[in-house]
């Protein structure tokens, strides 16, 4: 399964606007996206699952994708984690 | 017609429908479904989609930041995740209520276990979840009622979540069963210029569409008033928007005695809104914005940005900026991360600053810089002083950073008894009320419970501030007036009858005290001083001051 790993930008971390803009992005994909921090995974759609994962400011996580178009979609997720949403 | 009494706000006046804010919903029973859990996976997926929907469409209308957090709410309610959890809780044989509540609760749990950020997240799931809960069980959702026609909004109190959301187009007045002066409420009430009466008992037991009169400057809520007293209420509030419309100039007392109006300011945002209300400098620009939510403080390079375009706004105007106040209400872990058992009597103000004194050097020196390229006149103050010494140390270092009007706030009644000797160094004293009041009435002012004693109209705090009026004119040193106090029009009035010299406030109260201070004479405003001062009670001070002001009413 294609995986990228990404360092989270935003200066408060994964809260609940910036994680709903990961979340929608990853819902609106039609393939199953995970993401994994230390050990834990969630399904990236859920806004719940990424905030539970408490994704703070410099945190190291894992997205995986399983399908077509993997690539295309790990980048416009990498760029939305690597984007400070707080700026 | 009957009648009911609370504190009052301001001065408006209003007259219209009540519509009271649904209260908290209970925890919902751990009873065992009796329908099975096809009807009730049933009966979640009914209420999650209207309630996402309701949320989002809620957020279409409020638009800008609102939105943005409201579709993330829209989507806890939809998300898949809390979906599967809900489903194993109903297949357990719980109800659709109790799986729920019990779903929100886990994810909630696991926010307050992160701490920090998140855990102050964790508010918008409890408001979700209760969204979600009243759909099912058919209540009124709680928090703010929404109407097509102005309407009286009864609360128990309000919360920030709630002014938030609130449509001030709409709310007439506020009328809070809890909460006193300094409540949320009344904050809100004062900044917004809203009519509002705190602490009104018996304001819940008020059906919807009750008509009343709310009168802020007596606390008076008339319930089902005559035609009669109708009419002489809307005449009142004729009267006072056509008092309001009177042009902007300097605040002056009736006999010319110039007593400048100042704006409270908490981010450069409000520079146009305060220009726009006549303010004629800053009392009080509270820096807390620039540290909060950072783990460590701001450069020296990021707070000049901010500080000058500030004194931008206000050039050739006095500008008075406190030095960062935290601790207490307003923790900072990179100035304080020690658990103290009373915050408000502890590492606080000046004395956190001290204990990181290159925070406070930073700060001064982005200060100096932003002013020597400004023509506005920048004053500096170090919040919560308590004694002659540490006066000494924060006018030594402003002033070794090139700040030539250095002065203190006092906040603590060990500062306002020894103000000759605090004011014989510092260029000037500003007294914050609030914490004032707090601390000469051994009130946490944080604490609902003993808010009936969160009152600047209480002659004991009076006489402090009689204490530093008289210093100051001994000593030739300007005392202003930066607490909430000085948005309270007539006592306003008192405050510069006992010596302040100018009187500093949300932007949208300078109208009403601008208009107070000009029906009277810097004579009338002693006597009401002396008036005040030998009451026995706040209310009794109130009173009296009102006697002399109104005669006849």
């Amino acid at each position: 399964m294609p995986t990228r790993t990404v360092v989270v930008a935003s200066s408060h971390g994964l809260h609940a606007r910036p994680a709903a803009l990961f979340s929608q992005a990853a819902a609106k994909a039609g393939v199953p996206v995970q993401l994994t921090k230390g050990g834990k995974t969630v399904n990236a759609a859920s806004i719940l699952g990424v905030i539970s994962l408490g994704i703070d400011h410099n945190d190291e996580v894992v997205i995986s994708v399983d399908g077509d178009g993997a690539d295309e979609l790990l980048d416009q997720l990498t760029e939305l984690l690597t984007t400070d949403h707080d700026a | 017609m009957s009648v009911l009494t609370g504190v009052g706000i301001g001065r408006g006046v209003a007259v219209g429908p009540i519509l009271r804010m649904p209260e908290p919903l209970p925890e919902p029973d751990t009873i065992a479904s009796t329908i099975g859990p096809d009807s009730e996976r049933e009966r979640v997926t009914n209420a999650l989609a209207a309630t996402a929907e309701d949320i989002r469409s809620r957020g279409e209308r409020a638009g800008g930041k609102a939105q943005e957090v409201l579709d993330a709410q829209a989507m806890m309610a939809d998300d898949p995740t809390l979906r599967s959890d809900i489903d194993v809780r109903i297949d357990n044989g719980a109800t659709a209520e109790r799986a729920v509540f019990e779903a929100f609760n886990g994810f909630k749990e696991m926010l307050l276990a992160i701490g920090g950020y998140m855990a102050e997240r964790a508010t918008d799931l409890d408001d979700v979840s209760q969204r979600i809960i009243a759909r099912l069980s058919g209540v009124p959702a709680p928090g703010v009622p929404t109407s097509d026609v102005p309407f009286v909004l009864v609360a128990r109190d309000l919360a920030p979540a709630d002014t938030a959301l609130l449509d001030l187009d709409r709310v007439l007045a506020l009328i809070t069963s809890d909460g006193g002066p300094t409540s949320h409420t009344a904050i809100l009430a004062r900044e917004k210029s809203i009519t509002a009466v705190v602490g009104v008992v018996g304001a819940l037991s008020l059906d919807d569409g009750t008509n009343v009169i709310v009168d802020a400057s007596t606390g008076i809520i008339t319930v089902g008033p005559s035609v009669d007293q109708t009419e002489k209420a809307k005449a009142t509030i004729l009267e006072r928007a056509q008092r309001a419309a009177v042009p902007i100039g300097p605040g002056a007392l009736a006999d010319g005695t110039h007593i400048p109006l100042l704006a409270n300011l908490g981010s450069v945002d409000g520079v146009d809104a305060a220009l726009a209300a006549g303010a004629e400098g800053v009392g009080l620009f509270r820096t807390e914005f620039l540290f909060l939510d950072a783990k460590s403080a701001p450069t020296v390079a990021q707070q000049y940005t901010h500080y000058s375009k500030l004194l931008r706004g206000f050039s050739g105007k006095k500008v008075v900026v406190r030095a960062l106040d935290a601790g207490a209400d307003k923790p900072l872990s990179f100035l304080n991360d020690a658990h103290e058992e009373n915050p408000a009597l502890g590492l606080r103000g000046l004395r956190a600053l001290r204990a990181s004194e290159h925070i406070l050097r930073d700060q001064l020196t982005a200060l100096s810089r932003a002013a020597q390229e400004s023509d506005a006149d920048l004053w500096v103050m170090a919040p919560m002083v308590s004694t002659v010494e540490e006066t000494k140390y924060f006018v030594d270092i402003a002033h070794e950073l090139g700040l030539a009007t250095a002065g203190v706030m006092v906040e603590v009644p060990s500062s306002a008894l020894l103000a000759d000797r605090i004011l014989a160094i510092a260029g000037f004293a500003s007294i914050g009320t609030n914490d004032l009041t707090q601390y000469t009435l051994a009130a946490d002012r944080m604490l609902g419970t003993v808010s009936s004693f969160q009152d600047p109209w209480h002659p004991a705090v009076l006489r402090l501030v009689g204490e530093v009026g008289s210093a100051g004119a001994a000593l030739g040193k300007p005392v202003g007036i930066c607490g909430e106090a000085a948005a309270d029009p007539l006592l306003a009035v008192v405050l510069v009858g006992l010596g302040a010299t100018s009187l500093s406030m949300s932007p949208a109260a300078i109208g009403d005290v601008r208009s107070e201070l000009a029906r009277f004479t810097r004579d009338q405003a002693v006597a009401f001083a002396q008036a005040a001062l030998a009451a026995d009670s706040p209310q009794s001070a109130r009173e009296a001051v009102r006697a002399l002001a109104e005669p006849g009413s």
